[in-house]
C-alpha cells in the first residue's frame, strides 16, 4: 500500500505545492470554495460597508416605517423607517470587530498559557489547568453575562467577556498539541543540537502545533460572533441606535407576531451566514492542513 | 496499576467536584465585588438614597476587608441568602427556586429531543458515508451550529404561530385558559399527567414544543457531529477488523463492538453540550417569554438588579457542575479502563 | 496431487486514491494445501497484507478485488455473498493481526469476545459458552483462565493479548489460519512463545497456516514453503530448502543476503560488488571515554519507588563500539537518555572525556561545550525530523546552534555531510514526507555526525527500516565509525544486529546488566540464563546450503 508515497517524490516548489493542494481542496469540496468566496464578501462588507450602502443606516424616516422589502428598500424598513439593508451591511464591521478582537485576545493569551503548561508540565500545568477548569465550570454564555453585568455594560466588556470564555479552548488545545510533541524525536534531536527550551518551544513545537489550532480559530470565530450577538440580543453591550445584528433581531422580534418578518429575519440571516462561513472555512482549513490528505 | 472499585471511583469523582465548587464560589464572589465604583450603590438600585446605600453597605459587609467579606459571603450562601431582588423585593433565592422548574423542564425536554434525533442520525451517517443520510447529517450539523437560537425561535414563531397558526401564542408555559396543575415535580406536563388532566397536559406540551425544539436544534448539531466522527473512527479501528475477520454479523459488529466504544467520546462531549444548552436557554426563554430563571436574569439585567444576576450565575454554575458530575459518573460506569491515574 | 484448500489465481487488488487507481496486488497466484504452512515474505509495500485482507474480503472501502479468483474449499470467495462470507470468516478461515492490543475490543471482557465468535458460529450456546471460552483460554496457555476471562485488553501484556486473538481465531477450529505479522512489536522471547503456540495448535488441528512476515528468518523457521513478494507481485515461490539453497530471483537473493545470519559480518549484508560495503577492519581501542558509575533512575514516590535503571556501571573506551541489549521495558532507553543528558539521573556519576557530566542538569547541558561531542541517532527516522523543515535545515541546526559558521561554510559542510552519508544533494531541499525511510535515516545520521561527536548513541537506528535498507544503514554506520574515529553505544533489542556492529555487548534485564563480554564470546558461550533465552529465541535463516533443521530456534518438527 505504501506504493502511494512514491508518487509524491516529484520535485516541486513549496508554494506551487500549496496552491495545487488549495485548488484540490476547493475542487474536491465545492462547499469550501463557496466558503472562501463568502469570507471575501464578508471582509469587503466589513471594510467598505459604510461606503457601499444606499442609505444612511441611522437616518429615520417617519413617512416610510415598517415597509416590506421592495426595489427601493431591498430588506424593507424598520419601525423608524430606517433602511434594513444598509443597517445589516454596516453592522458587519462591528460584529466582526468584536469577534476578531475577542478571538485574537483569547488565542494569544490562551495558547501562550497552554503551550507553557504543556511544555513544562508540573505546577505550571496544574495551576493553569485549575484556572481553566474554573472558567469551564460555568455555562460559558452565562459567565459572559455575569462578567458584563459586573464589569459594566460596554462594548469593550463584551469583547473581554467573549475572550475569557474562549480562553480555555485555546489553552487546552495548545496544551495538548504541545504535550504530544514534547517528547517527539525531533524535539529530542533539537536538544542535542544545543537548542534552549524557548527555542525548542518557539521553533520546533509551536509551528507544528499551529495548523490544528488555525482550524479551531476559524470554528471559534463563528461561536464568538454568536455569543456577542446573543449578549446584545438580551440588551448588553451595544446600545441603540447603533446597527448591530443581535440588537436588530431583538428590535425586530416585537414585530414578528404581527407579521413584519423582515425586521428580524435579515439581520438574523446575515448573522447566520457569517457564522456559517467561518464554520465551513474551518472544515476547509482542516482539509488544507491535514497532512494525511496531502500527497 | 490498582483498579479501584466502581463505588470508590464514583466517590472519587464526587470529591473531585469540590475544588471546582470552591472555584465557582470565588469567581461569583469576585463578580459581585468587581463592579466599578461603589458596589453598594449598584446593589441598592437606582432609586436608593444615601441612607439606604449605607444600609446595604453594612448588610453586605462592604465596609470590612475583602477576606472577611468573603467569609460572610460564604456564610450567607450556606444559609441560602443571595440577597434581595430590587425589582420585586423578594429574596433572590425564592425567585430562583420558583422559576427553576420552568427552565429545567425546557432544557430537559430540549436535550431529550436533540439526543433522540442526533444519535441515530450520527450513527446512520457514519455507517453509510456519502449517502443521503450522510449528506443530511452534515447539512444539519453545519446549519445547526450556525443558527443563532434566538433567530431560530423567531423564525419558528413566524411560521408556526403567525403563518400556520398551529402553535399557541409564544407567551409563557400555559395559556391563561388553563390553571397550573398542582405542583409535584414543578414540570407542568408531568404534573398535569399525574393529575390525570390530559387537557392541561396537552396545553402545557403545546406551549413547550416550540421553545424546546428551538433549543434542541441548537444542541443537536454538536451531538450528531461527535456521534458521526466517533463512529467513523471506531469503525476504522483494528478491533473492528478482528470482529469482521471472525465472522461476526454486521449488527453485532455495529452495536456491540463499534457503538459501545463510539459512545464514550459522545458522553464526554455532552458536558460541552450542556454548557451550550444552559447558555442558549437564556435566549430561548427571552424569545418565548418563558418564565424561567433565564428570562428573570435578563429582566434583572435591564433594571440593574445585580443580586439577582449574580444569584442566577451561581445557580446555573451549580446546575452545570451537577450535570458534569452526572456525566462523569455515567462514564465511569461505562468505561472499564478508568483507574486511579490522578 | 490433491485439490488445494485455498487456490488463488491472478488476484489483482486496486485502491482508489486521489491520484487515480493504485494496483497494490498484481496477478498473484497462491495455493495452500490442507495442513500446510505457507509463508509470504516481503518488505513494506509488497502487498502481502493486502493479499490476506482480500482473502477474507475485509479490504478497506477504497480497495477492491479487480481481477482473479479465490477458491477456498470449493467456495468461490470472490463471488460469494456477504452471508456466505460471514459463515466462512472465523468458522473456516480466520486471521490474527499485528498489534494485538488494538486488535481487541478495548471495553469488552476478553472472555466475552471469544464467546461472541463461538456463539455466532453455533459452536456454543449462551449457556455453555463461558466454559468453552475458558477452555480456549487454557488452550492458548493463559494462566488463571477463570480470572482472565473477565480481564480487559488494557490489563494484559502484548503477548497475552496476542494469545487472546489466537484464541478468538481458533475458537471454531478453522481450516486455515492467516497470521499477518503476528509477532511484530513483541519481544523476541514472546515472539518465540507465540509462534511455537501457533505451530503447535495448527498441528494439533491439522490446520493450514498462512504466515505473512517481513522476517525471512521467521518464515524459514516455521514454514514449509515460502512465497516472496515485491511491489505487489510474486517474484519467487519455493519450498524452504530449495529457496535457501538456491534463490533464483535477484530480489530474493538480495533479501536473503541482507537478513543477518548467525555467522554473517556486516559487509556480508550487501553484495560483494557493492561499494557501500564497510571494511571489516578492527579499530584500535583507546583510553576510557565514558565511565558510568552506579547510575540510578527511579520513578514514583519514595514509598512506591520503581527503579528503571538500577545501579548501572560500565566503561566505554575511545574507538570502541559497545552494545546494550534488552527487551522492552528493561531500562535501556532510560539509560541512553541519561547518558545523552536528556534526562537527569536520580544518582550516580557519568564521566565523559574526563569531566563529570551527571552534575550538569539536562537543561544546562544543552549549551555545554561537551554537548557537541555527545550525539545520538534516533529510533524512528520519521519522528526524529521536524516535518516543517527541509533535510538541509535539519542537518544545519546543530551547526547553527553550536558552531559559528557563515552561510557559505554551512552550505559546504552540509554538502560534505550529505555525501558522507550517501544522501544525493538534490534531496537536501525536500521535506521529510517526500523522503523514503532510508533517506530519512541518512538525514538523521548526517545531523548526528555534523559536530564530529566522540560518542554516538545509536538507539535502535534500524528498527523501523526494511531489512534491505537496514543492511545499507548498518554498513554506513560501520564505515563512518572508522572514518570519523567515533565510539558507539548501540542500543537494541536485537542481538543479531548488535553483533554486527559491536566489539563488546552488555545484556540488560529489569534495570540491571546481567551479562557482559566480548561479542564473540558472549554469543558462543552465554553464561546467564537470560542471555541464552534471548539467543535461543532469535529465528535464523538457515546458513546457506546447509540443512534448515540445524537452526536452534526451529520448533519441534510438526506433523504435516
Amino acid at each position: 500500500m505504501t506504493t502511494l508515497t512514491s508518487a509524491s517524490t516529484t520535485k516541486e516548489g513549496a508554494l506551487r505545492r500549496f496552491v495545487r493542494h488549495l485548488l484540490y481542496v476547493m475542487t474536491d469540496n465545492p462547499v469550501t470554495a463557496v466558503a472562501f468566496a463568502l469570507f471575501v464578501l464578508i471582509v469587503i462588507a466589513a471594510l467598505f460597508g459604510p461606503w457601499l450602502v444606499p442609505y444612511n443606516p441611522l437616518a429615520t424616516d417617519s413617512s416610510s416605517t415598517l415597509q416590506a422589502p421592495s426595489w427601493q428598500h431591498w430588506f424593507g424598513t424598520d419601525h423608524l423607517g430606517r433602511d434594513v439593508f444598509s443597517r445589516v451591511v454596516v453592522a458587519t464591521r462591528l460584529d466582526l470587530m468584536i469577534a476578531v478582537t475577542a478571538v485574537a485576545i483569547a488565542f494569544v493569551v490562551g495558547s501562550t498559557l497552554g503551550a507553557i503548561a504543556g511544555f513544562y508540565g508540573g505546577w505550571t500545568d496544574r495551576i493553569t489547568g485549575r484556572l481553566m477548569d474554573t472558567i469551564m465550570a460555568f455555562p460559558l454564555f452565562v459567565l459572559a453575562m455575569g462578567i458584563v453585568a459586573a464589569a459594566g455594560n460596554t462594548i469593550e466588556n463584551i469583547i473581554y467577556a467573549t475572550a475569557i470564555i474562549n480562553l480555555p479552548f485555546y489553552a487546552r488545545m495548545a496544551r495538548t498539541e504541545v504535550a504530544v510533541r514534547r517528547q517527539a524525536g525531533y524535539v529530542q534531536a533539537a536538544r542535542l543540537s544545543g537548542n534552549r527550551d524557548w527555542r525548542i518551544l518557539a521553533f520546533q513545537i509551536f509551528p507544528n502545533s499551529l495548523p490544528p489550532m488555525m482550524v479551531q480559530i476559524s470554528l471559534n470565530m463563528g461561536w464568538a460572533i454568536l455569543n456577542a450577538a446573543g449578549l446584545s440580543f438580551i440588551g448588553l453591550g451595544v446600545s441603540p441606535p447603533t446597527p448591530e445584528w443581535g440588537i436588530m433581531v431583538a428590535e425586530g422580534a416585537n414585530y414578528i407576531v404581527s407579521g413584519q418578518w423582515w425586521l428580524a429575519v435579515f439581520p438574523g440571516l446575515a448573522l447566520m451566514l457569517a457564522v456559517f462561513t467561518f464554520n465551513l472555512l474551518g472544515d476547509g482549513l482542516r482539509d488544507l492542513v491535514d497532512p494525511l490528505r496531502r500527497t | 496499576m490498582a483498579t479501584m472499585s466502581r463505588t470508590r471511583l464514583i466517590a472519587w469523582r464526587v470529591v473531585q467536584a469540590v475544588p471546582v465548587l470552591i472555584g465557582i464560589v470565588i469567581v461569583s464572589f469576585l463578580l459581585t465585588r468587581a463592579l466599578p465604583g461603589d458596589p453598594a450603590a449598584y446593589f441598592a438600585g437606582p432609586a436608593a438614597n444615601a441612607e439606604s446605600i449605607q444600609q446595604i453597605r453594612v448588610s453586605m459587609g462592604l465596609d470590612r476587608p475583602l477576606p472577611l467579606q468573603f467569609i460572610s459571603y460564604v456564610q450567607d450562601l450556606f444559609r441560602g441568602d443571595l440577597g434581595t431582588a430590587i425589582s420585586t423585593g423578594q429574596p433572590v433565592i425564592h425567585e430562583l427556586t420558583t422559576r427553576l422548574p420552568a427552565s429545567l423542564e425546557l432544557t430537559g425536554f430540549a436535550l431529550l429531543f436533540s439526543m433522540i434525533i442526533a444519535l441515530p442520525l450520527g450513527i446512520l451517517a457514519a455507517t453509510r458515508p456519502n449517502t443521503w443520510v450522510d449528506h443530511l447529517c452534515r447539512a444539519v450539523v453545519t446549519a445547526g451550529v450556525s443558527l443563532p437560537t434566538f433567530f431560530t425561535g423567531l423564525a419558528l414563531i413566524y411560521v408556526f404561530y403567525y403563518l400556520l397558526g398551529w402553535a399557541p401564542s409564544p407567551m409563557g408555559r400555559l395559556d391563561f385558559l388553563y390553571l397550573s396543575p398542582p405542583k409535584v415535580t414543578g414540570f407542568y406536563v408531568i404534573d398535569a399527567l399525574i393529575d390525570r388532566d390530559l387537557e392541561t397536559a396537552w396545553g402545557a406540551l403545546s406551549q413547550l414544543l416550540l421553545p424546546a425544539i428551538t433549543l434542541g436544534l441548537f444542541t443537536l448539531a454538536p451531538i450528531a457531529r461527535m456521534t458521526r466522527a466517533a463512529m467513523l473512527q471506531t469503525l476504522e479501528s483494528e478491533f473492528i477488523r478482528t470482529a469482521r475477520a471472525a465472522g461476526l454479523p454486521r449488527r453485532k459488529v455495529l452495536f456491540t463492538y463499534a457503538l459501545r466504544n463510539a459512545i464514550l467520546p459522545v458522553i464526554t462531549t455532552l458536558g460541552m453540550v450542556f454548557s451550550f444548552a444552559l447558555g442558549a436557554n437564556v435566549l430561548v426563554e427571552q424569545v418565548f417569554s418563558w418564565p424561567g430563571i433565564g428570562s428573570y436574569a435578563v429582566e434583572a439585567l435591564v433594571v440593574s438588579d445585580y443580586a439577582s444576576v449574580q444569584g442566577f450565575v451561581l445557580t446555573m454554575a451549580l446546575l452545570f457542575v451537577a450535570l458534569n458530575l452526572l456525566i462523569d459518573v455515567i462514564y465511569t460506569l461505562v468505561d472499564p479502563r478508568l483507574n486511579t491515574q490522578e | 496431487m490433491a485439490i488445494p484448500l485455498l487456490d488463488i489465481r491472478d488476484l489483482t487488488v486496486e485502491f482508489a486514491t486521489r491520484n487515480g487507481t493504485v494496483t497494490a496486488v498484481k496477478k498473484v497466484d497462491i495455493s495452500i494445501n490442507k495442513g500446510e504452512t505457507l509463508g509470504i515474505v516481503g518488505e513494506s509495500g509488497s502487498g502481502k497484507s493486502v493479499t490476506s485482507y482480500a482473502l477474507l474480503r475485509i479490504l478497506d472501502r477504497a480497495g477492491r478485488i479487480a481481477d482473479g479468483s479465490i477458491v477456498f474449499g470449493g467456495v468461490d470467495v470472490g463471488g460469494a455473498d456477504e452471508r456466505t462470507m460471514s459463515e466462512l470468516r472465523g468458522r473456516e478461515m480466520s486471521m490474527i493481526f499485528q498489534n494485538p492490543r488494538a486488535a481487541l475490543n478495548p471495553i469488552r471482557a476478553v472472555g466475552r469476545q471469544i464467546e461472541d465468535v463461538m456463539i455466532q458460529h453455533g459452536l456454543a450456546t449462551r449457556g455453555n459458552a463461558r466454559g468453552k471460552a475458558i477452555k480456549m483460554l487454557q488452550a492458548v496457555r493463559i494462566r488463571d483462565p477463570e480470572q482472565r476471562y473477565h480481564a480487559y485488553p488494557f490489563e494484559l501484556s502484548g503477548g497475552m493479548c496476542q494469545r487472546i486473538v489466537i484464541a478468538i481465531a481458533l475458537a471454531c477450529r478453522p481450516q486455515l489460519l492467516i497470521a499477518d505479522e503476528p509477532t511484530t512489536g513483541l519481544d523476541v522471547t514472546t515472539q518465540k512463545a507465540v509462534m511455537d503456540l501457533i505451530v503447535e495448535l495448527a498441528a494439533e488441528r491439522q490446520m493450514a497456516t498462512l504466515l505473512i512476515t517481513h522476517d525471512l528468518g521467521l518464515a524459514a523457521c516455521y514454514c514449509d514453503r515460502i512465497v516472496v513478494m515485491e511491489k505487489g507481485e510474486i517474484v519467487e515461490s519455493a519450498a524452504v530448502e530449495t529457496l535457501f539453497a538456491s534463490p533464483q530471483h535477484p530480489y530474493t537473493q538480495r533479501l536473503m543476503r541482507a537478513t543477518p545470519r548467525l555467522d554473517s559480518q556486516v559487509a556480508d549484508l550487501l553484495p560483494a560488488d557493492d561499494e557501500r560495503r564497510a571494511s571489516t577492519k578492527r579499530q584500535p581501542i583507546g583510553p576510557p571515554l565514558l565511565e558510568v558509575d552506579s547510575l540510578v533512575k527511579a520513578f514514583g514516590s519514595a514509598a512506591n519507588e520503581v527503579r528503571a535503571v538500577d545501579n548501572l556501571s560500565f566503561t566505554l573506551h575511545e574507538g570502541e563500539s559497545l552494545g546494550l541489549v534488552g527487551e522492552s521495558g528493561c531500562g535501556k532507553s532510560t539509560t541512553s537518555a541519561m547518558i545523552m543528558r536528556l534526562l537527569d539521573p536520580t544518582s550516580g556519576a557519568l564521566t565523559f572525556a574526563g569531566s563529570d557530566i551527571a552534575v550538569i542538569s539536562a537543561k544546562q547541558f544543552a549549551h555545554h561545550p561537551l554537548r557537541s561531542k555527545l550525539q545520538m541517532v534516533f529510533q524512528d527516522p520519521t519522528d526524529s525530523l521536524n516535518p516543517r523543515w527541509s533535510a538541509r535545515r535539519s542537518i544545519e541546526d546543530p551547526m547553527r546552534r553550536l558552531d559559528q559558521l557563515n552561510r557559505q561554510e554551512l552550505n559546504t559542510r552540509v554538502s560534505v555531510l550529505a555525501e558522507r552519508v550517501g544522501l544525493p544533494a538534490h534531496l537536501l531541499d525536500r521535506f521529510p514526507h517526500q523522503l523514503s525511510g532510508g533517506q530519512k535515516a541518512r538525514v538523521g545520521i548526517a545531523r548526528a555526525i555534523a559536530l564530529e561527536p566522540k560518542l554516538l548513541i545509536l538507539d535502535e537506528p534500524t528498527a523501523a527500516l526494511d531489512v534491505s535498507v537496514q543492511a545499507v544503514v548498518l554498513n554506513l554506520l560501520a564505515s563512518l565509525r572508522e572514518q570519523l574515529n567515533m565510539s558507539y553505544l548501540f542500543i537494541s533489542h536485537d542481538l543479531n544486529v548488535v553483533r554486527l556492529l559491536c566489539d563488546r555487548v552488555m545484556v540488560m534485564q529489569a534495570g540491571k546488566i546481567v551479562e557482559e563480554g566480548p561479542t564473540e564470546k558472549l554469543l558462543s558461550e552465554p553464561s546467564h540464563a537470560y542471555t541464552r533465552a534471548l539467543l535461543n529465541a532469535i529465528p535464523h535463516p538457515p546458513a546457506q546450503a546447509s540443512s534448515i533443521h540445524s537452526s536452534s530456534a526451529h520448533p519441534p518438527v510438526t506433523a504435516l
